[in-house]
C-alpha cells in the first residue's frame, strides 16, 4: 500500500541544510491504523507532509522513494500530486477549531469537495454529503449540513472533517494529533470512528500523536522516532509492551499510568553536580517555612459570568461557571482538580488567586478569610502566599526580561532582600535547585526549552515562599519525558519544603501520579472529591467512572513487569 | 443583530455631538465673530446690538443648544466671505470630491486587490518583488509631488490630459456630475490615480500580507489536502477570509481620502469640499469650516456604519449564533 523507503526531507537554510528526518521506512497496509509517535521535533509530522505532498516551504524530500500502491509519489508534477490529493490520499487536523473555512456552510465546503474529485450533479453529491454526515453520526444531517463550522461543537466538528477527509474514497488519511484537542469523551468517539472506518471501508490511517495511551487503543502497528529517526516499529503489544530499543523503553517509563500511582517516574537525572549550589536557595526558603503548612477550604463558592445579550430590555441570564463549590485541601498535601474543558478547573484558580469575584461562598487559607477579586490589596498576604505555575511556559514568562530579572523579582517585589547582589545570588541558586545551570540567569526565556521554561517558572513561584502552590496543567504542554521530568521536580519540592499544592489537570492519569486527594469537577460542580487512591479504584460519581474507562491506556497484559 | 446596529447608532450619535462641540468652539474661540464680520466703520454700539441680536451675549449651552438644533434642522449659517447660504456651497462642492474619492477608491481596489493576491501567490516571483519596489517608491513620495509628476509627464510633456478642473460635466438634480461625459472622465483620471496611490499601496500590501497568513492557516492547509481546485482555493476560500480583516482598513481609509482630498484638490485645482476648505481658511471663514468638520466626521461615521454592517454580512459567526 504505502511504502516509505529511506525518506529523507530536508529545508535549506542560511546555515546549510537542515536534514528534518533521515532514513525513514515505512508500510502501512490497507485498512491498517499505523501509529507514529515520538516527542515534538522527532519528524512525525514532517513524515505525514512529505507523504501528502504539503511539506511547508522551503522543505524537499532529499532521498529516497514514497510509494502509493503503483504510484510514485515523487515523481508527479504538482498538478498530479494535486489531483492525487483528496483523491487517494487525505488529512485530518489537529484543532477542528481551525481546519474548516469559517465562511462556508459544511454543506458548500462537502459538495465542492466531492465535485472536485468526482463528476457528479450537484444534488448527487449533496445526497452523498448528507449520507456521509448520518454515517459518521451526525444526527439530522439533511438540515444541519446548512449550518456553518461555528455552529457545531469541537467533537462534532471533528466528525465534520473527517467526512470532508472520507468523501472522496482516499485509500489513506494522513491523522495528525486528530484527538488531541478534544475531550476523553469525544477522543474515545472519534478514535472508534476511525476504527471502524479501518475495518469497513479498508481505509489505511497514519495516526500521528504524542499520546502513547491512544496508540495503545487503537493502533495496529506502531512506529516510534525521535529526532528525524525512526527508533522501532512493529506490532502495538509487541513495541509498547516489549520495548526492545532503549529510547522506545525510557519512553515507556516516562508515560503515567493510569492504574497505578509510581513513587517518581524512572528518568534520568542530571542534578548531581549542582546540589550543593542549591543549598543556599534551600535553607533561604526552610527558614521561610517556621510557620505550619496552610491549607486552603473553599465553602458554598460560586463564580458567574454574564452570558450573551439576547434581548435589548432583558438583563443577560449569567453563565454559572461555578456551582457551589465546597472543597477543603490539606495542609501539606497536594490535591489534584480534573474534569474537561470547560468544567471550571482554571475558573477556580482564578477565584482563589483574586482574578475572579466569586459571586458568592467563603475562601479561607489556613486561619484568615480570603478577600474576593478587587477587593484583595495588592499587599494582601496571600498574594505572596498563593503562587501559580500556567500551562503555557512560553507566554508566562516576559521574553523581554534576562531570567535573572524574572526570577529576582519576587524577592524584590515581597522585600523579602534588599541587596540586588544577593537576590542575584539566591535566585542562581534556586535554579540549580529546581534542576538548571546557574548561569541561565543572564540569558533570556527563548533560548530555552519548553521543560526548562517550565522549571523557571516553577522557580519564580518558589522565590515568593509560597505555602500554597497553584499548578493549572503545568505539563499539558509539554513532551511525556520532560512532563515525568516535571512532575518528579514538584514531588521533591513538595516534599522538601511541606507545600500545599492544588493540582489541576485534565490528565486523569497524571493526576493520579501526584495527588494525595482527588476532585472530580463538571459544568462547575464537584461531582466526587476523596482520597486519590479510592477515586481511581472505586469511584463513586457515574462521570467518573465514565471518564477513567473512556481514558485511553496500555492493557495491563502488555505491561512486562520491571 | 438588532442591538449590534443600535448600540452603534447610539455610539454614532455621541460621537457627532463631540464633533459639533468641536465646530462650535470654533466660533467662540477663533477671533471674534462680530468684528469679523462687520467693519471698522461700524460703531461699538451697533456692534453690541449686533451681538445682542445674534445671541451672543446668551449662555454657552444655550448657544450650543441652537448651534445643534439649526445644524439638525440643516440650517449650517452664511459664510462670512461669500454671504450664501454655507449649506448651498457645501452642497455645490460635495459632488465634485465624493465622485473623486470614489473613483480613487474603486482604482486602489480594482488594482490593490489582485496585485496583493498575485504578490502573495508567489512570493518570491519577479514581478512581486518588482511590484514591491515600486509601490515602496510610490508610497513615500508624497501626494502633491505625485500629483505634480503626473501633471508634467501626462499634461504637460504628452499633453494627453487636463491638468486643472472638473472637465465637462452633466447636471443631474441638483448633482454636477463629470462621470457621463469622456470630457470629465479625462479630468478626473489624473487626480483620482494621485489620490489613489497611496490607498492603492496600502490595500496591497494589506492584502499580501492577510493573504499570506490565510494561506497558512489549516483550513487553507486542509482544503489543499483534500485536492480542492487551486482557483477556488485562492479565490474562494482564501480571499474571502482575507478580506474580512481588509474591509475594516479600506474603510477607515475611504472616510481618509475623502477628508484629506484637500492636497489633491489644491494641486488640481478640483472644485470640492476641499478647495473649499482651503479657501475658507485663506478668509477666516468660520461657518464653512466648522461646517466642512461636522460634514467629513458624518461621512466617518456613516463609512464605518457601512464597514460594520458587511462584516456581518461576509462573517456568518457574526450573523448565527452558536448553537453547539
Amino acid at each position: 500500500m504505502l511504502t516509505i523507503k529511506d525518506l529523507a526531507v530536508k529545508f535549506p537554510s542560511r546555515f546549510g541544510d537542515f536534514t528534518a528526518i533521515e532514513d525513514v521506512d515505512m508500510e502501512i497496509k490497507p485498512g491498517e491504523i499505523h501509529g507514529l509517535v515520538g516527542e515534538s521535533g522527532a519528524g512525525k509530522s514532517t513524515v505525514g507532509a512529505a507523504v501528502i505532498g504539503l511539506l511547508q516551504s522551503p522543505g524537499y524530500v532529499a532521498k529516497g522513494s514514497l510509494r502509493l500502491g503503483e504510484t510514485d509519489l515523487r515523481t508527479l508534477t504538482p498538478e498530479q500530486a494535486h489531483k492525487v490529493r483528496g483523491d487517494r490520499i487525505s488529512m485530518i487536523f489537529q484543532d477542528p477549531q481551525t481546519s474548516l473555512n469559517p465562511l462556508m456552510t459544511i454543506e458548500d465546503q462537502l459538495i465542492e469537495t466531492i465535485q472536485a474529485h468526482s463528476d457528479v450533479t450537484e444534488a448527487a453529491a449533496r445526497q452523498r454529503a448528507v449520507d456521509l454526515l448520518e454515517e459518521i453520526g451526525i444526527k439530522d444531517a439533511a438540515t444541519r449540513i446548512k449550518a456553518y463550522p461555528h455552529q457545531f461543537s469541537g467533537g462534532m466538528r471533528q466528525r465534520v472533517v473527517i467526512a470532508l477527509a472520507i468523501s472522496t474514497d482516499p485509500e489513506l488519511i494522513i491523522a495528525d494529533e486528530p484527538t488531541t484537542a478534544l475531550d476523553v469523551a469525544v477522543q474515545s468517539q472519534v478514535l472508534s470512528l476511525i476504527q471502524r472506518l479501518a475495518k469497513e471501508r479498508q481505509i489505511s490511517f497514519m495516526l500521528i500523536t504524542h499520546d502513547i495511551g491512544v496508540i495503545a487503543q487503537v493502533a495496529d502497528r506502531v512506529t516510534v522516532m525521535r529526532k528525524g529517526r525512526v527508533m522501532e516499529t512493529g506490532d502495538t503489544a509487541q513495541v509498547l509492551g516489549a520495548p526492545e530499543h532503549p529510547y522506545t523503553q525510557a519512553l515507556m517509563d516516562a508515560v503515567p499510568p493510569l492504574d497505578r500511582k509510581l513513587e517518581r517516574f524512572r528518568v534520568p537525572e542530571a542534578n548531581d553536580a549542582s546540589s550543593s549550589l542549591g543549598e543556599l536557595a534551600e535553607n533561604w526558603l526552610l527558614e521561610g517555612q517556621q510557620q505550619a503548612p496552610t491549607g486552603l477550604s473553599l465553602r458554598n463558592l460560586s463564580v458567574q459570568f454574564s452570558g450573551p445579550r439576547t434581548s435589548l430590555f432583558r438583563k443577560p441570564a449569567p453563565y454559572v461557571a461555578l456551582d457551589d463549590v465546597t472543597l477543603d485541601i490539606k495542609p501539606g498535601s497536594i490535591m489534584g482538580l480534573v474534569g474537561e474543558s470547560g468544567s471550571g478547573k482554571s475558573t477556580l484558580a482564578k477565584a482563589i488567586t483574586g482574578l475572579v469575584t466569586p459571586s458568592s461562598g467563603t475562601m479561607m487559607l489556613g486561619d484568615t478569610a480570603l478577600p474576593f477579586g478587587k477587593s484583595r490589596s495588592r499587599l494582601h498576604p496571600s498574594r505572596q502566599l498563593v503562587q501559580m505555575v500556567f500551562q503555557d511556559p512560553y507566554s508566562s514568562l516576559n521574553s523581554r526580561h534576562r531570567i535573572g530579572d524574572i526570577l529576582a523579582e519576587p524577592l524584590w517585589f515581597y522585600g523579602f532582600v534588599k541587596d540586588a547582589d544577593e537576590r542575584e545570588k539566591l535566585a542562581a541558586s534556586m535554579l540549580s535547585l529546581v534542576g538548571m545551570q546557574p548561569d541561565a540567569i543572564t540569558k533570556y526565556p527563548h533560548q530555552f526549552s519548553g521543560g526548562q521554561r517550565q522549571r523557571i517558572a516553577v522557580a519564580r513561584a518558589l522565590l515568593a515562599r509560597p505555602r500554597f502552590l497553584i499548578c493549572d496543567e503545568p505539563t499539558s504542554a509539554l513532551d511525556v519525558s520532560i512532563q515525568a521530568e516535571i512532575l518528579n521536580l514538584l514531588k521533591d519540592l513538595q516534599n522538601k519544603f511541606g507545600l500545599t499544592i492544588l493540582f489541576i489537570s485534565h490528565n486523569l492519569a497524571v493526576v493520579r501520579q501526584m495527588a494525595d486527594d482527588t476532585a472530580v469537577l463538571r459544568n462547575g460542580k464537584i461531582e466526587e472529591v476523596g482520597e486519590t487512591h479510592s477515586v481511581y479504584t472505586a469511584p463513586q460519581a457515574a462521570y467518573t467512572k465514565s471518564l477513567l474507562s473512556l481514558t485511553p491506556v496500555m492493557p495491563t497484559s502488555w505491561a512486562v513487569e520491571t | 443583530m438588532v442591538y449590534f446596529i443600535l448600540k452603534r447608532m447610539v455610539q454614532s450619535v455621541f460621537v457627532m455631538l463631540a464633533v459639533a462641540f468641536l465646530a462650535f468652539s470654533l466660533f467662540r474661540f477663533v477671533g471674534d465673530p462680530i468684528t469679523q464680520m462687520t467693519g471698522v466703520e461700524t460703531s461699538v454700539a451697533d456692534q453690541e446690538r449686533l451681538r445682542e441680536e445674534l445671541g451672543l451675549n446668551d449662555p454657552f449651552v444655550s448657544q450650543f443648544m441652537r448651534f445643534t438644533g439649526d445644524m439638525l434642522k440643516g440650517d449650517f449659517g452664511f459664510s462670512y466671505r461669500t454671504r450664501q447660504p454655507v449649506a448651498d456651497m457645501i452642497a455645490d462642492r460635495i459632488p465634485a470630491t465624493l465622485e473623486l474619492g470614489v473613483v480613487a477608491l474603486i482604482i486602489s481596489l480594482v488594482v490593490g486587490v489582485p496585485a496583493g493576491v498575485y504578490t502573495a501567490l508567489k512570493p518570491r516571483g519577479v514581478l512581486t518583488q518588482t511590484i514591491l519596489m515600486t509601490t515602496l517608491v510610490g508610497v513615500s513620495i508624497p501626494t502633491f509631488v505625485i500629483g505634480i509628476m503626473l501633471i508634467f509627464i501626462f499634461g504637460v510633456q504628452l499633453g494627453w490630459l487636463p491638468t486643472f478642473g472638473r472637465g465637462g460635466t452633466v447636471q443631474i438634480g441638483s448633482w454636477e456630475s463629470s462621470l457621463f461625459t469622456i470630457d470629465g472622465w479625462r479630468a478626473l483620471l489624473l487626480p483620482a490615480i494621485t489620490l489613489g496611490v497611496y490607498q492603492l499601496t496600502l490595500t496591497m500590501r494589506l492584502v499580501r500580507a492577510e493573504m499570506m497568513e490565510v494561506m497558512r492557516s489549516d483550513y487553507i492547509r486542509f482544503a489543499m489536502a483534500r485536492g480542492v481546485p487551486m482557483g477556488r482555493l485562492h479565490y474562494k476560500h482564501a480571499l474571502a477570509n482575507t478580506m474580512v480583516p481588509v474591509i475594516t482598513i479600506i474603510g477607515l481609509q475611504f472616510g481618509g481620502v475623502i477628508a484629506f482630498s484637500i492636497v489633491t484638490e489644491s494641486v488640481f485645482q478640483w472644485p470640492g469640499m476641499g478647495l473649499l476648505f482651503l479657501e475658507s481658511i485663506r478668509f477666516v471663514d468660520i461657518p464653512v469650516m466648522g461646517v466642512y468638520l461636522v460634514v467629513i466626521a458624518f461621512f466617518f461615521v456613516l463609512v464605518n456604519l457601512v464597514v460594520d454592517l458587511l462584516y456581518v454580512a461576509i462573517d456568518p459567526r457574526l450573523r448565527i449564533s452558536d448553537v453547539s
